[in-house]
């Protein structure tokens, strides 16, 4: 992974400086909240409903277990024993002292971490595939340009006060987008044109929140060597063009398509026109030297394994993880195993410190030291040779690590809702814990098969309902929490956003709701192998509509 | 009054005057974009200097042709989480080549001068009852910098 050079440590640890003097200057009343705000958001830091929250960045979801280490440590220390990843490959601490954060961002610094700009309205932290560097699917690994983007815009100077936040994603699975490119602001996918040479399509205006939209390609291709000036043509044209006037209408989804996609790819051509050939041009050996760092490492030989006996073994609870668990790695005899942070019981994403520390032996021991962080709140141990996963899956039980639900429907998203947000309408963890509570047969799910259930506590769409097969929202019916059911999204190449069904739910009946739901999906499908999404592509709404609503 | 320019802190010898008050007969002004182009040649002829003050929606490109008339560009910043003078401010310096005063003036804060100085910015009016000296420890927030330098 990538190891920090001088000058990147000298600024985590300079940005820890600035931020113990801005937070002083604020307790000593010569900076007033108003100015404050902006200050701490840049640094991670909100208000939440009963306390400070600080988000700290995992940029493209990489962790080393010297830093997971470190992170359980500042739960333990500076809050309450637990933290919660979040849908962009971050981790949040949800009771911090403001006065604790500056210590907090030291100890980050130390061990090449930071909260910089993982809230604001700036360019946030770079996300990607959870796989990248390990998949089969892969036509390159995609970190590298992360890193890059995260230097580039890491305190860019003229993109510090951008209409609102903007967050970019990099897939380099061109046929199988684990990113969610297309509900991005920016969407980077790596591609090869039609001499074979490597470059980039380039999305924009994808997002979720109050008006959902889909990504437009914004240019087909970009040659690897123009990727930064590009970009900086696209955040220039939205940075002038965005609008301010309206924080819910400021996104630059807004802006692509008030202009239309073909007028603001005109807008940005014109700018990068200006740019191309500037000191944004990236020298091959600039990309090689940060390339370098995310080197595959030296495999150790994998010995014979016996998967496809753990399938039909008597250890049921293995079985399962075995199926559902392990995705396919690019090294022969080697497996990428999957997290579940949904066990029965748990709110989806929050992990102790006790947890992370186990994580880190077990990554130290079987998986070369590196954990990685999913947008579905999970984690992957990405190098797992084959022979060692009833190991794995062993170590992982011992701290409610080992649940087998990965891509079904307990395995759901979730964002922390009224419990937490000042931002929500209504409660979302306690609806995935009940859900998690009543569909709790390994044997339906599994007959289920994969299915992605989403929940936001508020239009927000923090939980990315509408990118789930099934979709809950919470809203606030005259002061009553109350549930909107949407189906049918999909983050993925075939991206869809759901669509409301009906009426809302009271919180007593959304369980029953998603039950009926699943129930005319398994009436319907045409055979087990057709998934929730394509059942509901074929027939519609309609049967679940009626099946939902008639009894009114 | 007092304001940071290169690095240190000057008095300042500009008037901004407002659209509809008189220009005065003598002494450094601003005027408002509108103004200036609606007057550029009875103001061309003041007898001491000229600068123009940008509103956020302003285009810098409204000045080619005239940055060689102009002593001072001030760029406006309203509320100080509007960006867009981000933006004038580098397009003045990096692609229409200005290389006189470029001054930051509104809600103009200590923790804002590290990027507002980085992106062309050399001389800053604070907002009111904001300290100067306190603002200059700005220039030191960070010595290293990912992005190639804009220098004034």
């Amino acid at each position: 992974m990538y190891n920090y050079e001088p000058q990147d440590q000298r600024i985590v640890e300079e940005r820890a400086a600035q931020f113990r003097g801005q937070v002083q200057r604020r307790l000593d009343g010569s900076v007033i909240e108003n100015e404050f705000k902006p200050l701490r958001l840049q640094n991670g830091l909100y208000m939440q409903l009963h306390a400070y929250m600080l988000r700290v960045a995992i940029p493209y979801g990489l962790l080393n277990t010297k830093q997971v280490r470190r992170l359980a440590h500042i739960a333990r220390k500076y809050d309450r024993g637990y933290a919660h990843f979040t849908t962009r490959q971050n981790i949040q601490y949800n009771w911090p002292q403001l006065q604790d954060v500056p210590a907090i961002l030291d100890e980050l610094a130390e061990v090449q971490m930071h909260a910089i700009q993982t809230s604001g309205n700036c360019i946030r932290n770079t996300t990607s595939d959870h796989l990248a560097g390990v998949a089969q699917d892969e036509l390159e690994d995609p970190r590298p340009y992360c890193e890059l983007i995260r230097q580039w815009s890491t305190f860019h100077p003229e993109f510090a006060f951008l209409p609102r936040k903007f967050k970019i994603a990099v897939t380099g699975a061109p046929a199988h987008d684990r990113a969610a490119i297309r509900f991005h602001d920016i969407g980077v996918r790596i591609v090869d044109n039609a001499a074979g040479e490597r470059g980039f399509e380039v999305w924009v205006g994808g997002g979720l929140g109050r008006t959902p939209h889909i990504a437009k390609i914004c240019r087909e291709y970009v040659a690897y060597a123009d990727l930064l000036s590009y970009l900086e043509a696209i955040m220039r044209v939205y940075n002038r063009q965005g609008r301010r006037d309206n924080k819910y209408k400021a996104r630059i989804k807004i802006l692509v398509n008030a202009m239309g996609i073909e007028a603001f790819a005109a807008a940005v051509d014109a700018e990068w026109a200006e740019i191309k050939d500037s000191a944004l041009k990236l020298e091959r050996s600039e990309i090689d030297r940060i390339r370098v760092q995310f080197a595959a490492p030296e495999y150790a030989p994998a010995g014979d394994d016996n998967l496809a006996g753990l399938l039909l073994g008597s250890n049921r609870e293995l079985a399962h993880f075995v199926r559902n668990n392990l995705r396919p790695h690019k090294v022969p005899g080697y497996t990428a195993v999957m997290v579940s942070l949904k066990p029965k019981g748990r709110p989806p994403g929050d992990v102790s410190d006790t947890q992370l520390e186990a994580l880190a032996d077990i990554a130290d021991t079987f998986s070369q030291g590196e954990l990685v962080v999913t947008h579905g709140q999970n984690l992957v141990l990405p190098n797992v040779r084959k022979q060692d996963v009833a190991a794995v899956h062993a170590k992982l039980s011992e701290w409610e690590l080992g649940t087998p639900n990965i891509g079904h429907l307990t395995d759901s998203i979730c964002c922390p809702g009224l419990d937490f947000c000042n931002l929500a309408n209504a409660r979302s963890i306690p609806l995935a814990m009940e859900i998690n509570e009543r569909f709790d047969a390994i044997d339906y799910l599994e007959d289920l098969g994969p299915i992605s259930l989403k929940i936001s506590g508020c239009i927000n769409a923090c939980g990315h309902h509408h990118v789930g097969d099934i979709g809950i929202l919470g809203i606030d019916k005259l002061g009553v929490e109350a549930y909107q059911l949407l189906l049918g999204g999909s983050p993925g190449d075939d991206a869809s956003i759901g669509s409301i069904v009906g009426q809302a739910f009271d919180a007593d009946k959304i369980v029953d709701a998603v039950q009926t739901v699943l129930d005319v999906y398994l009436a319907n499908r045409s055979s087990a192998d057709e998934r929730f999404r394509d059942t509901y592509r074929r027939i519609g709404k309609a049967p679940f509509k009626k099946a939902l609503y008639a009894d009114h | 009054m007092q304001i940071i320019k290169d690095r240190g802190i000057v008095q300042d010898t500009w008037k901004h005057v407002e659209d509809g008050d008189p220009i005065p007969a003598q002494g450094d002004i601003t005027v408002s974009l509108a103004r200036w182009l609606d007057d550029k040649a009875t103001l061309t002829a003041h007898a001491d200097l000229i600068g123009v003050r940008l509103a956020p929606e302003d285009e810098a490109s409204a000045l080619t042709g005239d940055l060689d008339k102009l002593a001072l560009v001030a760029v406006q910043f309203p509320k100080f989480t509007d960006g867009r003078g981000y933006t004038t401010a580098r397009l003045l310096r990096e692609r229409m080549g200005y290389r006189g005063e470029l001054r930051a003036i509104g809600y103009v804060l200590r923790d804002q001068i590290f990027y507002l100085h980085r992106v062309g910015f050399n001389a800053f009016e604070l907002a009111a009852g904001k300290s100067l000296t306190d603002a200059l420890e700005g220039f030191g927030d960070f010595t290293v910098t990912y992005q190639g330098a804009n220098p004034p």
